[in-house]
């Protein structure tokens, strides 16, 4: 039995948020994508890699994380943009599974290219010298760069809700997600939408990906199990709600942890333990709703 | 036709037939070693050293005129580090390409599962990675050599210098999976036997990356060494936390096995002062003279290094042709029989033996220390060595622990 | 071949291990391609995709290899029977939980109740050797009165795989010809028309499920005696993944895709992994050329396939 002290407590409360801010990250994209385009994105953990990667490359070629904390996520986004020109936009319109499928092919093609790039082994990121030290945060010491972790993830999130809720684009996405055939009859090209909806969602899980580099490392398979417990997370928001995913991840984030921290051994399973008693109360997660890919 | 013409070919033809079994009783056939690796995966790296070792080995056969005469082969195939994989690539390697002897295996569960083609066959296989159980009832068989290091041995070895030397308030932090618990056992073991504490025992899930749960409880506790076991990439996460929570002025670190590859990605801020074992260090080349001359011509071929696991295969290859010189054979039962009888060699790192009961190799260990950034030698003197401790089959599990009644 | 397809299946069949490389390959085939049956039957023809299929692969396999291993069972088919009940229990039982959800929340319950079964498999290692695999298996010999036959050489057991796989092929063909079959192909199209039309189609899709869990049973069992090893990594969603594969390939919604696309990726494997390391990215990109361009796979292509994909 651990250490039940505040303190300890404490600590691992932030350690969850940290989790959960990346849980967050990734779901909303996933969300955004799937509510407004109804694809489920099996890429999408093979591109928090490519961000984690591009990290790398960008850290090395401009000597400043936080000058590659700007570009690699734009450079995951620009990616994503061809993914969905290309690869994607030509199914629209046959089974729903079909972009569920391709993605999943194109995740294993990711992994191996960055195999061949940049090697079998795996590279260190280093967190910029002004993170690199712990704050006391009164009960405990905590690493300033996870508290950096959660700040981005706010301050991201924030500024993705007012760019939906404030904005002209916002608004057409979000009622793209509700009624994509009337936003399609009310003239706007639902097209051009979905690409830049895409590019967002894809941008979201390259940041994800840089943002934790420093933490793990960066190696090919590093989105291999994490794609797995993103979709999780998603479910059990409910597909396409996007205050849905960001609950779920920041729920989930801490239920890991204080698995973690209480039954270590059941760290690995309680997420799908989680999202299958949410599913047996609530059909389609937490603020899901009926009828989307069913 | 006429019946003259008639016995006449079918004599012919019959000789056609015995004369090609003749020539074959005589023939030139390369030796073929098969060599399932994880060539993909997160241990890639090291599987390449493997590779390489493998190589270098066959070179010096072949330099020397092969086995018994005739040329040999290896045959590499990418296990992917999953049983399933490994089985149907053994089998590949044995009906397919009549390979008479297999090496190979860098994960126990990869290697269990090519154990049990290769049983079958009654092919000789030499296995070239850490397991308990390969070399103990019901896995091992006649024909199931293990020339790597176990879990066992290792912990027992490094356990006891770290008890000697470090201190003997331990914490222990573990991969949840067959490879770490074994050695968490082992070092807990080792500690309590002689006179130490373990402070506590932590499991975590093998490639999660996700320690920070943990470590505030370990610094509160206090402990003299933090002992992890935890394998390839984890390890770098492991210390980039660790060391982010400042808890490496507070403690030493040590773990059962260093590797040069990990050590390289992680690099010298991280593995400064982190101490583990090993079965081999190039730079052990200073002190043993067949040493020096694998890492040369390793060096020589490969443009690099030798890295540690890369020196299994080289032996392993070198042990089939050994017994295969003795037995006058590439019968897997009788080359197993040559090894047991004549069990000393020395190919790369000093005296190694085979043990009769369990055809287990006894070899030497050392233990490293990571150099400080500034200190390096160069790209890949990493490590300082610190200690050698000498081959004992007391760190083994005894052969009646293993089943073995004999 | 469209009028006798078991016929088809057996003369195949018979001279396919002469065809590829090695016997162990074909075995290897034989028992994918039922295992992709077994999903194309759930996928293909009742429209409901699974990513949890290594549950079932994985309980056939464990419970014949633990009643081997184990339980030290002597009669070759008890043990296999054993294993396929394993298979069906769990899919009756994670059948009715899931099968309360549509969709991908469907999905995502089958491969959450996979992955607690590969914990399970992982921690329960007294009885499956947790991550280091199920060993000691031996393969009893068939016997019939005083007339006994060894399974160890390959040839052999190959052709005695074909015979069991061929019976399954054979109830496929009966469950498929059969008014159930009907229905589930209904079911598949669309499914409120179904129960519109007055058919209780979660029973329907319940007993699906059942039939599902049989065949990746029955082709797990079989793969544990052709290995005498079972994994950790059966109940892995790898597994699930792959079978995926290999019933995409070779045509969903097809009788024998699930063959051809066995076939396809194993014999494909089997190749290219000795010239490269990729073997990933080329089954990847190979994968996504399918999707793209040829969606009813190689099987669907070729025989003009059902439609809707």
């Amino acid at each position: 039995m651990p250490d039940l002290s505040l303190a300890a407590l404490a600590a691992q409360v932030f350690t969850g948020l940290v989790l959960g801010g990346i849980f967050v990250l990734l779901a909303v994209g996933l969300s955004l994508i799937f509510g407004l385009m109804t694809v489920v994105n099996f890429s999408h953990g093979a591109l928090y890699m490519l961000g984690a990667y591009f990290g790398f490359v960008l850290i090395g070629r401009t000597g400043s994380f936080f000058v590659a904390l700007v570009l690699a996520p734009l450079l995951v986004g620009a990616f994503g943009l061809l993914v969905e020109r290309f690869l994607i936009r030509p199914l629209y319109g046959r089974s729903p599974d079909d972009p569920l499928l391709l993605t999943f092919g194109l995740s294993l093609v990711l992994v191996e290219v960055a195999r061949l790039i940049w090697g079998k082994i795996g590279v260190t990121l280093d967190p910029p010298a002004a993170l690199a030290g712990a704050v006391n945060l009164g009960f405990t010491y905590f690493p300033s760069y996870r508290l950096f972790v959660i700040a981005v993830t706010a301050i991201v999130l924030v500024g993705l809700w007012l760019f939906l809720e404030k904005t002209n684009v916002g608004l057409v996405i979000r009622a793209g997600s509700r009624d994509p055939m009337m936003v399609k009859a009310l003239g706007f090209d639902v097209g051009r939408i979905w690409f830049l909806v895409f590019g967002i969602g894809t941008g979201l899980a390259g940041l994800a990906g840089i943002l934790a580099g420093p933490m793990r490392g960066a190696y090919a398979e590093m989105g291999v199990t994490i794609i797995i417990e993103s979709f999780v997370v998603v479910v059990v928001g409910g597909m396409g709600s996007l205050l849905g995913a960001v609950i779920s991840g920041l729920l989930i984030g801490q239920i890991v942890g204080l698995t973690t921290f209480f039954a270590p051994k059941l760290a690995e399973i309680i997420v799908f333990i989680f999202m299958a008693l949410v599913l047996l109360f609530r059909p389609s997660g937490l603020l899901g709703e009926a009828g989307l890919l069913e | 036709m006429n019946r003259r013409v008639f016995l006449t070919t079918t004599a012919a033809g019959a000789a056609t037939f015995a004369f090609p079994a003749v020539l074959r009783a005589q023939s030139k056939d390369p030796v073929r070693i098969g060599f399932p690796l994880p060539m993909t995966g997160p241990f890639a790296a090291i599987a390449a050293d493997m590779k390489q070792g493998a190589e270098l080995g066959i070179d010096v056969l072949n330099a020397k005129g092969g086995i018994l005469g005739r040329k040999v082969e290896l045959l590499v195939r990418d296990d992917q580090l999953k049983p399933q994989v490994g089985a149907q690539r053994t089998q590949e390697l044995i009906e397919k390409e009549n390979c008479q002897f297999i090496i190979g295996g860098l994960a126990a569960h990869v290697q269990m599962a090519i154990n049990e083609q290769t049983k079958k066959a009654k092919v000789l296989f030499i296995s070239t990675s850490q397991s308990d159980e390969i070399s103990a009832k019901p896995d091992t068989s006649p024909v199931t050599f293990h020339e790597a290091l176990n879990p066992t041995i290792t912990s027992r070895v490094v356990g006891k210098w770290v008890m000697d030397n470090l201190g003997k308030k331990w914490w222990i932090v573990y991969a949840d999976y067959a490879w770490g618990k074994q050695n968490n056992m082992v070092l807990t073991e080792t500690n309590k036997k002689l006179g130490g504490t373990v402070l506590g025992n932590t499991p975590y899930p093998l490639g999660s990356a996700e320690f920070s749960a943990h470590l505030p409880k370990i610094q509160a506790a206090k402990p003299e060494v933090l002992v992890h076991v935890t394998p390839g990439a984890d390890d770098i996460a492991f210390l980039k936390q660790v060391k982010s929570f400042g808890m490496h002025q507070q403690m030493k670190l040590a773990k059962p096995l260093h590797w040069i590859s990990i050590a390289k990605q992680g690099g010298p801020e991280l593995y400064q002062d982190v101490y583990g074992g090993t079965n081999f260090y190039w730079e052990m080349q200073d002190s043993i003279p067949e040493a020096k001359k694998y890492v040369e011509a390793f060096q020589k071929k490969f443009a690099i290094p030798p890295g540690d696991y890369g020196v299994y295969a080289y032996s392993a290859v070198l042990e089939v042709a050994r017994g295969a010189e003795l037995a006058k054979a590439t019968d897997g039962e009788k080359v197993a029989d040559a090894l047991r009888k004549n069990p000393t060699y020395n190919h790369v790192k000093g005296k190694q033996w085979w043990r009769a009961c369990d055809n287990k190799s006894f070899q030497d260990m050392w233990i490293l220390k990571g150099r400080a950034p500034g200190k390096t030698k160069g790209e890949w003197g990493l490590l300082d060595t610190v200690a050698r401790v000498a081959a004992n089959e007391e760190y083994d599990r005894t052969c009646a622990e293993k089943g073995h009644t004999a | 071949m469209g009028r006798h397809p078991v016929v088809f299946f057996f003369v195949v069949f018979a001279i396919f291990p002469w065809v590829v490389p090695y016997k162990s390959l074909a075995a290897q085939v034989l028992i994918y391609g039922l295992f992709a049956l077994g999903f194309n039957l759930l996928y293909g023809y009742t429209g409901l995709l699974s990513f949890g299929s290594a549950a079932y692969w994985g309980l056939g396999a464990y419970g014949t290899g633990i009643a081997l291993a184990k339980l030290k069972v002597t009669s070759l088919w008890l043990a296999l029977g054993i294993g396929m009940a394993a298979a069906v229990v769990g899919g009756a039982l994670v059948g009715f939980f899931c099968l309360r959800r549509r969709g991908i929340y469907f999905a995502m319950l089958t491969l959450a109740f996979a992955q607690l079964l590969y914990f399970v498999g992982f921690h329960l290692a007294d009885w499956t050797g947790g991550d280091d695999g199920l060993r000691g298996i031996t393969v009893p010999a068939i016997t019939l009165g005083s007339w006994r036959l060894p399974l160890d050489r390959s040839v052999v057991f190959y052709y005695f795989t074909l015979v069991i796989v061929g019976l399954a092929v054979a109830a496929l063909k009966r469950i498929l010809d059969s008014p159930f079959g009907a229905v589930l192909q209904a079911i598949r199209e669309n499914a409120d028309r179904a129960t519109a039309c007055g058919y209780d189609i979660s029973r329907i899709k319940h007993l699906s499920f059942v039939f599902y869990a049989l065949f990746c049973g029955l082709a797990g069992a079989l793969d544990a005696l052709r290995l005498t090893v079972v994994p950790i990594e059966s109940l892995h969603w790898s597994t699930s993944g792959q079978v995926v594969i290999m019933t995409l390939l070779g045509g969903a919604g097809t009788f024998f895709g699930p063959f051809v696309g066995a076939a396809t990726y194993l014999v494909l494997e089997d190749a290219i992994s000795v010239w490269t390391e990729s073997w990933p990215l080329a089954i990847g990109a190979i994968f996504m050329a399918f999707v793209l361009f040829l969606p009813k796979g190689i099987w669907g292509t070729l025989t003009g396939g059902f439609h809707g994909r």
